[in-house]
């Protein structure tokens, strides 16, 4: 990849783009299966727009991150090596996994927390076709009565509230959308 | 001013701090960890308030500052005035027009909407911690859920005093998992905490602490089933505005004992008056 590549597509304006951006995730979050746009970033063509924002937003030196898959690519590394500084490590020590669905599997090897700091868990940016409020009934906080979401699965969602306190939680990214279902979030 | 990044905290900071408010919000009541960063204000005066304001704020907000439900105290104003100086934002007394509210010890009056996100300051975020001392005790127990010594406190209050004494800071359970300490808001306003539609933070600076509650989340004040939870309230009106339904603060008025009943939310009681209502002390 030539450099101007690598060195372009962050945030112009870093203060104000990353609060717009971790607003849309801060709101993802909060209401698991809610879609929101989140632009600014023009990460290398095999990432999305979102998950290059989400990545600028939250990951710097003191966050590992694991590229799964077709991300773990020179093109992929150089850029978030020089927009973020995060160091690249394996599943077991992650803070931030990135890639597709196909390409994180198995779950099983990424750290859920511990008893007394759940918190110590990854967080999964997840590389998806497409994005709907369609699919998957999702409960919990964060929900009124219920929402939709259309997830790769069903069965790995369940297994991974099951863990709750402990567990992963998931960003999904699309283009510019987003959504995020937490490990609280309970998935028929 | 320009001589400060947006909002005053370096990008890095912001960083880890929203990273902890997204675990907030995945475990609702957890309190995280985060690497509290010494504000220009002493502890106490909002450090956990307002590093988790900084990190949501956009310039488009428009931010509103309540102190005990006032608007016009010297720590709501020098927030305010803190906010409108490094981060640009437009402020608001008005609770409606607000898109972030940073409180302490009060929940507005006026029920939040989904837009909103409320920010609590809080002074010591470990509900257990005057029962054991030892943070090393007392994450055992919330990870093993033992929150028996909780209602311990609460049945010795009712065994001196025939009632839970408990009056702010009122323990709460968060989806049946977490016992939470709700920051020092009275207990007239616990039942606010559940299914709200806003987002709700909560920061502790001294003691390093953030947790979250998201909207919708079922929110339990802990009690008994012959001594159930009970939101008291004083047994007036409020003298400017004649609200029966608000948080009142007891004002002592002369030195002869005379003494006169409003509410803490200002912008409340402020809204009624102009719209016509007025209490029996109204000038």
């Amino acid at each position: 990849m030539p450099q101007s590549q690598t060195l372009s597509g962050g945030f112009a304006d870093p203060a104000r783009q990353s609060a717009h951006a971790f607003r849309s995730v801060m709101e993802a979050m909060a209401r698991p299966g809610s879609l929101h746009d989140i632009t600014g970033a023009e990460p290398p063509a095999s990432l999305s727009v979102a998950t290059g924002a989400v990545l600028l937003t939250l990951c710097d030196t003191d966050t590992p991150v694991h590229l799964a898959g077709d991300a773990d690519c020179a093109t992929v590394r150089d850029w978030i090596a020089f927009h973020t500084g995060a160091p690249f490590c394996g599943p077991a020590d992650c803070m931030f996994a990135l890639g597709t669905w196909q390409a994180l599997a198995p779950l099983s090897a990424f750290p859920t927390g511990t008893a007394q700091y759940p918190d110590r868990s990854a967080t999964m940016i997840v590389e998806v076709p497409q994005l709907s409020a369609s699919g998957a009934t999702l409960t919990g906080p964060g929900i009124k009565d219920n929402a939709s979401l259309s997830l790769p699965e069903t069965r790995a969602f369940r297994d991974n509230h099951a863990l709750f306190p402990l567990g992963l939680d998931f960003i999904f990214t699309s283009g510019s959308r987003l959504a995020a279902l937490p490990r609280s979030t309970e998935v028929r | 001013m320009t001589d400060y990044n947006f909002a005053y905290l370096d990008e890095q900071t912001k960083r880890m701090i929203r990273r902890a408010i997204l675990k907030g919000l995945a475990i609702p009541g957890y309190q995280v960890p985060f690497a509290s960063r010494e504000m220009p204000m002493p502890y106490g005066w909002g450090t956990g308030g307002i590093q988790v304001s900084a990190a949501v704020l956009t310039p488009e907000d428009r931010f509103k500052v309540i102190d005990q439900g006032a608007d016009d105290t010297t720590n709501a104003v020098s927030i305010r005035t803190f906010f409108e100086r490094t981060a640009g934002v437009k402020t608001t007394t008005a609770t409606a027009e607000a898109t972030v509210i940073q409180t302490r010890h009060r929940i507005p009056e006026a029920p939040l909407t989904e837009g909103q996100i409320l920010v609590y300051q809080v002074p010591i975020p470990e509900p257990l911690r005057f029962l054991e001392p030892r943070e090393s005790e007392t994450r055992k127990m919330h990870s093993l859920e033992e929150y028996g010594l909780m209602h311990v406190k609460l049945y010795e209050d009712i065994s001196r005093h025939g009632h839970i004494a408990t009056s702010y800071a009122y323990p709460v359970k968060v989806e049946g998992r977490y016992v939470m300490d709700p920051s020092p808001i009275p207990k007239f306003d616990n039942p606010k905490l559940g299914d709200m539609a806003a987002i709700q933070l909560f920061g502790a600076g001294r003691e390093q602490r953030i947790y979250a509650l998201p909207p919708y989340t079922q929110v339990v004040s802990l009690d008994f089933e012959d001594h159930p939870f009970d939101p008291s309230r004083a047994d007036h009106p409020c003298g400017l505005c004649g609200a029966e339904d608000s948080y009142l603060d007891e004002v002592i008025v002369d030195d002869a004992g005379g003494r006169m009943f409003v509410c803490s939310d200002t912008d409340y009681c402020s809204a009624r008056q102009a719209a016509g209502h007025t209490g029996k002390d109204a000038a």
